[in-house]
């Protein structure tokens, strides 16, 4: 077997994993965006005044990469305004007061499966994305498997990021779920293998795992090295099966299919009652928390509302974050930020937590590429990129950064170098688009010739 | 709730910066320093101390004449005078000394861009302008001339066929530059540089072993003699310190282990073949020169690439 790719150590603060997950009642106005995966926006498909119920679909498929969106409270559309999202998009949103019942729509039941298609189509409507982070339809993911061979079904419950354990309260939580999700997406894709990943350091949820899976011997557990980003795709699958995924490709291109512990969770939970995905289990954490916990809150929650249930925060929190200190996304204003489906954490940190070294000359001791997982070098890539030198970043291959942070992170000098990596890989995707657009046209010119 | 701070990803960060690594260099060299100062005496002190004042004098003026940022504050300046101070013999003139610190850190640091920006090693560059701008360091490039320790250095001994003791050759009783005598103290510098995380191992290891190794060939397979070569001269405060640098070696373990082999049989080849006694300084600079080579085809290959870095 080759050497495991490098990473860095983060500091490893789980202080949420041993609580149980709370259920958080929320009987204010939830702002469902209808923009909670990658690919297209969903098309709102209620009216101002209509009245919905918990799962009531109100978002529908607004593309060939899209997912429908469901009400997460029962009550009355308020209002269809524009928000803005944590990336920094802008997205329609449905609005719903709610009535503080949450009457579940009574048209919801489990799903008639028979097929691969059946299953595809039920995973479609469940809402359910990738709820590692990403929110990639899951749909689309699963009908990618339809004509690749897979081998292997790799269950993602590497949680790699300071503070988030809302995967590990799934493998606590809700096994019986994830069990049945596991089975079903074994079954229906047709795939032999199934290895679920998980971390060292993780006692509680591998010791439970452990003895959940000696009912199922079918399914190998991976005990995966403390390293961060372990959790990453590609890593991950290099470290479950030794196979490397080559640049700009996906694992299903090599016969693997990942799936996160919660998502397949979630496409048990659904499959045994038709509840669509309205709610996520959150690990509210950080420096500013008072009393961190993991709760279960409606999507479409105000982000403050979850710091309140949380005890509040120790004066004002300095950042908030979508996500983990490593990749997570800053938000401007926690009350018109919302919970979303792909939302795992909110990370409230304190000043000191987030305090950054002052940035200095580079001294040339490698780190950062010695840290990188994809052995890349930062160091070059903030030289060319000062340069302007696209050629370079292209044959340096900063294509190939998945912006895991280890580089910055490590960095004694301070460098900004995942920004720099970020500016650098738009940089050189221009570059390539403008070069194919010449091309094509000087094509075209020679054939008119 | 108050204005959220808004940035890029990463928010968290390792403590570790320039200076900090800077100051475990300092922390790493001080045990040979004291055995340096021990075993030469008083001497040895003002040397260190000249340099180590002129290093960082030179830094100080240079930022301030070109008006850039002060960076004296990182230490740097003072790891380069204290490297320089021990790779000099203990009766070296404080001025030749003060001159030296002035040229490592004015002309091959700071004109070369300053920090990270060198392509040599400032003291080692500075050892060997030394060597051959003032006659009486060149003459005898390992001179014995404190009293605790007289006659021939273990390199003139060894070179005229005997054998010294190995107490003295790892506790630094004997002739030589006042940093690179105690080979004990040295081990201990370079463990916790290790340690300490500053330093990976393969560029010491391979050269030091590269050097065991050849001189084991040259001897004819006498694993003492061998042993004595690699213990005496400049070989340990080279491979540990000057081999391990940032800005002049290369950054991946595969490049600084080439470094580390390359520095190895340079060493050998002028003790064995050359004029001067000891190689080692020129094998540092000689292997600084071609880093960037080094570097190019050691490029580590990006994960799920078919196509190496730098080709």
């Amino acid at each position: 077997m080759r050497p495991l790719l490098r990473g860095v150590r983060v500091p490893n603060i789980k202080t949420t994993a041993s609580k149980k997950a709370v259920p958080m009642p929320f009987h204010g106005t939830v702002t469902i965006p209808m923009s909670m995966h990658i690919g297209a926006a969903a098309e709102p498909i209620v009216k101002r005044g209509d009245t919905v119920f918990v799962g009531t679909k109100i978002g529908d498929v607004g593309g060939s990469i899209s997912a429908p969106v469901h009400s997460s409270v029962s009550g009355r559309v308020s209002e269809i305004a524009d928000i803005t999202t944590p990336d920094g998009a802008m997205c329609q949103a449905v609005k719903i007061e709610s009535d503080g019942k949450m009457t579940p729509d009574e048209r919801i039941s489990p799903p008639q499966i028979t097929g691969t298609d059946e299953f595809i189509s039920a995973v479609r409507e469940s809402g359910i994305v990738g709820l590692g982070g990403a929110g990639f339809p899951t749909h689309i993911k699963y009908e990618g498997c339809k004509g690749r061979k897979i081998e292997e079904l790799i269950v993602n419950a590497a949680e790699c990021e300071p503070y988030i354990t809302s995967d590990t309260r799934t493998l606590l939580d809700r096994s019986d779920e994830l069990l049945f999700g596991i089975e079903a997406v074994r079954e229906y894709l047709g795939i032999k293998r199934v290895i679920i990943g998980i971390e060292k350091h993780n006692r509680a949820a591998h010791g439970a795992l452990e003895n959940m899976l000696n009912q199922h011997p079918k399914t190998e557990l991976k005990l995966l090295s403390d390293i961060y980003p372990q959790g990453a795709e590609k890593v991950l699958v290099y470290h479950t099966t030794g196979k490397v995924t080559p640049a700009g490709k996906l694992p299903l291109d090599v016969g693997a299919l990942v799936s996160n512990c919660t998502t397949l969770a979630e496409i048990g939970k659904y499959l045994k009652t038709g509840m669509p995905l309205v709610s996520k289990c959150i690990t509210v954490d950080g420096g500013s928390i008072l009393d961190p916990k993991n709760v279960i809150a409606p999507i479409g929650t105000p982000i403050s509302a979850l710091a309140d249930f949380c005890g509040g925060t120790v004066g004002d929190p300095y950042m908030v974050l979508f996500g983990g200190p490593m990749m997570g996304l800053t938000i401007e204003n926690a009350d018109t930020s919302f919970v979303m489906k792909q939302t795992n954490a909110v990370t409230f940190l304190s000043e000191k937590e987030a305090a950054r070294k002052r940035e200095t000359a580079c001294i040339n001791c490698g780190a950062c590429a010695n840290h990188c997982p994809f052995a890349l070098d930062p160091r070059a890539f903030l030289r060319a990129y000062r340069c302007d030198n696209v050629g370079e970043l292209g044959r340096l291959r900063v294509d190939i950064c998945m912006e895991c942070g280890c580089c910055s992170f490590i960095c004694p000098a301070a460098k900004p170098l995942v920004e720099t990596n970020k500016l650098a890989k738009a940089k050189l995707r221009a570059y390539l688009d403008e070069k194919r657009a010449k091309e094509k046209q000087e094509g075209r010119r020679e054939r008119d010739k | 709730m108050k204005r959220l701070h808004i940035g890029s990803a990463p928010h968290i960060c390792t403590g570790r910066t320039t200076r900090g690594i800077m100051l475990d260099v300092i922390i790493a060299l001080i045990p040979t320093s004291l055995a340096g100062i021990i075993i030469f005496g008083i001497r040895a002190v003002f040397v260190l101390l000249a340099a180590v004042l002129f290093s960082v004098l030179a830094e100080y003026v240079f930022c301030l004449v070109t008006k850039r940022e002060n960076t004296v504050g990182d230490l740097s300046a003072v790891v380069t005078g204290l490297l320089l101070g021990l790779n000099l013999p203990a009766n070296t003139p404080i001025w030749q000394a003060a001159v030296g610190a002035v040229f490592a850190t004015l002309v091959v640091k700071c004109f070369f861009g300053g920090i990270g920006q060198n392509f040599a090693n400032p003291a080692i560059t500075a050892r060997i302008f030394m060597l051959v701008a003032f006659s009486n360091l060149a003459n005898a490039a390992y001179p014995t001339l404190v009293d605790t320790v007289s006659g021939a250095t273990p390199l003139q001994i060894l070179s005229s066929g005997k054998l010294p003791s190995f107490f003295d050759l790892f506790f630094g009783l004997k002739g030589g530059s006042i940093g690179e005598v105690c080979i004990f103290a040295l081990l201990i510098g370079g463990i916790y540089l290790i340690v300490r995380g500053v330093i990976l191992p393969h560029a010491p290891v391979a050269f030091i072993l590269t050097v065991f190794g050849l001189s084991l060939l040259y001897e004819g397979g006498d694993i003492a003699s061998a042993l004595a070569w690699c213990l005496s001269g400049g070989v340990f405060i080279s491979a540990i310190f000057m081999a391990t640098d940032y800005s002049s070696t290369p950054i991946t373990p595969m490049g600084k282990a080439v470094f580390g082999v390359g520095a190895g049989a340079i060493t050998v080849l002028i003790r064995f073949f050359g004029t001067y006694p000891e190689g080692a300084s020129f094998a540092i600079l000689l292997m600084n020169i071609i880093t960037p080579f080094i570097e190019k085809i050691t490029a580590r290959r990006p994960f799920g690439s078919e196509v190496r870095v730098n080709e």
